[in-house]
């Protein structure tokens, strides 16, 4: 592998690793109350609020059954607004962030939505207020869940960044389409498809470590007893 | 401490609201050990769920220690609701937090500062005998212990009330004796009022001092647990009691028994002896004063409340005269004779 080859990959490694760090953020900080919003504010749940909670899901569910390279094209005035410009890797996280949050916000609420209602029943008879059933019942028990949801969003972010080309984003997916599948340099796309694979990898992992550690259901615990 | 009165309880069902609960009133007295028992389905766990609003009556109200708990709401309703202690059958405990954390929950929700809140964990763990426990996970632990640190939670904030939904249901029959007992000893050295609710009857024969019997969203029956179990009233007590006291005569006798009087017949007698009665040597006093000689068929001694309860039904054979004398002995000592039927002399040896 040349040193320019190296080179090439290491630089569209770091901003595939930007654009996906950012929006994956930025993810966990709008998605991760989004989807506690969509739970609690179903009929009969703790914070209920039937009209809220259909509209917040009418409009997740429209985000996220556009495909993203639509999605990217269709908001570049609000990209444009918000980065400054619609073109670089500063752009592309734009769009990243905005399919990624409803895709967080789903997973999140399906793993809150796992935790025993008993619980939110005991937390009730404690006198516990609906915010503190949130934050010390509803996410400390779904953790082992929202980290896996985490994992799964990473991985998809992995592979819309890669389209992320199309606004001259840059990054991994672009230096393979720019040299592997333009320009026919076959070593560079089966080193891009390579890095790719490892990262994608090396998130799963990290992301199942996680969780198991996260998880106290059936574990035998850190004393290992 | 516990005033329910007229309390009704409805849920929307698809031909309309079901009524669970229909008109069921509750005086509980402070201390006390109150039981509530009744079949799958006849409203105990609304019942006990309406107490700390968990359910809202649809009409009646609910009245914990004076103040009107069915009329609060919000921040009211919420600090009402720390001063009543709630145990669930499936112990309902945080897997993400250790023995000692889940403890603390209550006492996280009003922000006690944290070197009370630790003495106060470690108080109630030593309380309920799980000290060495405290950094283990719900998940390490067996169903009984689970429990402990559910009753050891239910007592952090300190409430004067303590209600237990089916709380050894999911329990086998020795841990069970074991946390009813932290809970009678509790119950008296915390003076605490516990409103208890359970499908089986040994539970209430062993830890509650009243009971009430709930049938079909009514109470049908209420008072001293020894009352209720020595002379039941409705039939669903009748059938409950006789799930723990087994006073059925085998199937072999019953079926011989004859209701005509007849010469050289043996009266079948079963005698129930309550209180004092149960200690004093009854029988060999008969033996000896009217002639009349018993074969025991059947005979089983309870304890209630740590009040001897007995029935013995007895094939009392000898002169009418000597018979009729020792019924009459036993009605003198209050003791509850009942002539079950007659048996044929040539019937007997069979027996």
């Amino acid at each position: 592998m040349s040193q320019r080859l190296i080179e090439l990959l290491l630089e569209a490694l770091g901003e595939t690793l930007a654009m996906v760090g950012l929006s994956a953020g930025l993810a966990v900080l709008l998605g991760l109350p989004l989807g506690v919003l969509l739970l609690v504010t179903r009929p009969g749940h703790i914070l209920a609020a039937p009209v809220f909670n259909r509209v917040a899901g009418l409009l997740v569910n429209a985000a996220r059954s556009t495909p993203f390279i639509i999605l990217m094209v269709a908001i570049i005035p609000l990209t444009r607004a918000i980065a400054g410009s619609s073109i670089g890797t500063a752009a592309a996280t734009v769009p990243l962030t905005l399919a990624a949050i409803p895709f967080m916000a789903r997973l999140v609420e399906a793993s809150l939505r796992e935790v025993d209602a008993g619980l939110i029943e005991t937390a009730q008879a404690m006198g516990a207020t609906p915010w503190q059933i949130v934050a010390k019942v509803l996410i400390p028990e779904a953790l082992p869940g929202i980290a896996a949801g985490l994992t799964i969003t990473v991985v998809s972010l992995i592979g819309y960044s890669a389209m992320a080309g199309a606004v001259g984003g840059g990054g991994l997916g672009d230096l393979g389409i720019r040299y592997g599948y333009q320009r026919f340099q076959g070593e560079v796309m089966a080193a891009v498809v390579g890095v790719l694979i490892l990262l994608v990898q090396l998130v799963q992992s990290a992301g199942d470590f996680t969780a198991r550690r996260l998880d106290r259901r059936q574990s035998p615990g850190r004393d290992g007893k | 401490m516990i005033a329910i009165d007229d309390l009704h309880k409805e849920f929307p069902g698809p031909d309309g609201p079901v009524p669970v609960l229909r008109g069921v009133s509750l005086h509980v007295a402070k201390g006390e050990i109150f039981g509530i028992i009744g079949r799958s389905g006849a409203g105990k766990s609304t019942l006990v769920r309406c107490i700390n609003l968990l359910e809202r009556p649809s009409r009646g109200s609910v009245t914990v220690g004076g103040r009107a708990l069915s009329a609060l709401d919000g921040p009211a309703l919420r600090a009402a609701r720390r001063e009543i202690g709630m145990v669930f059958q499936h112990f309902n405990l945080l897997s993400s937090r250790t023995v000692r954390d889940n403890v603390a929950l209550p006492l996280e929700l009003t922000r006690v500062p944290r070197a009370a809140k630790r003495r106060r964990v470690t108080d109630l763990l030593e309380l309920v005998g799980l000290s060495d426990q405290a950094e283990s996970y719900p998940a390490q632990l067996s169903g009984g212990q689970k429990q402990r640190v559910g009753i050891a939670r239910a007592l952090a904030s300190r409430p004067s009330v303590l209600l237990c939904d089916e709380a050894t249901s999911a329990l086998d029959p020795e841990t069970t004796k074991s946390v009813l007992a932290l809970l009678k000893e509790i119950s008296r050295s915390l003076g605490l009022t516990i409103v208890l609710i359970t499908h089986e009857m040994q539970v209430i024969k062993e830890i509650a001092d009243r009971v009430a019997v709930l049938d079909e969203g009514r109470v049908v029956e209420q008072g001293r647990v020894f009352d209720v179990f020595t002379s039941p009233a409705h039939s669903t007590t009748r059938a409950l009691v006789r799930e723990v006291l087994n006073l059925e005569l085998p199937e072999s006798l019953a079926s011989r028994l004859r209701h005509t009087p007849s010469t050289a017949s043996h009266l079948v007698v079963r005698i129930t002896f309550t209180g004092a009665a149960a200690h004093a040597p009854i029988m060999s006093e008969m033996v000896r004063r009217f002639g009349v000689s018993f074969n025991i068929l059947h005979g089983h001694i309870d304890y209630i409340q740590d009040a001897p309860y007995g029935t013995l039904t007895v094939d009392a054979a000898g002169p009418e005269s000597g018979l009729q004398a020792a019924l009459d002995f036993l009605r003198h000592h209050n003791l509850k004779a009942e002539i079950l039927g007659r048996v044929a002399e040539t019937d007997r040896a069979v027996a």
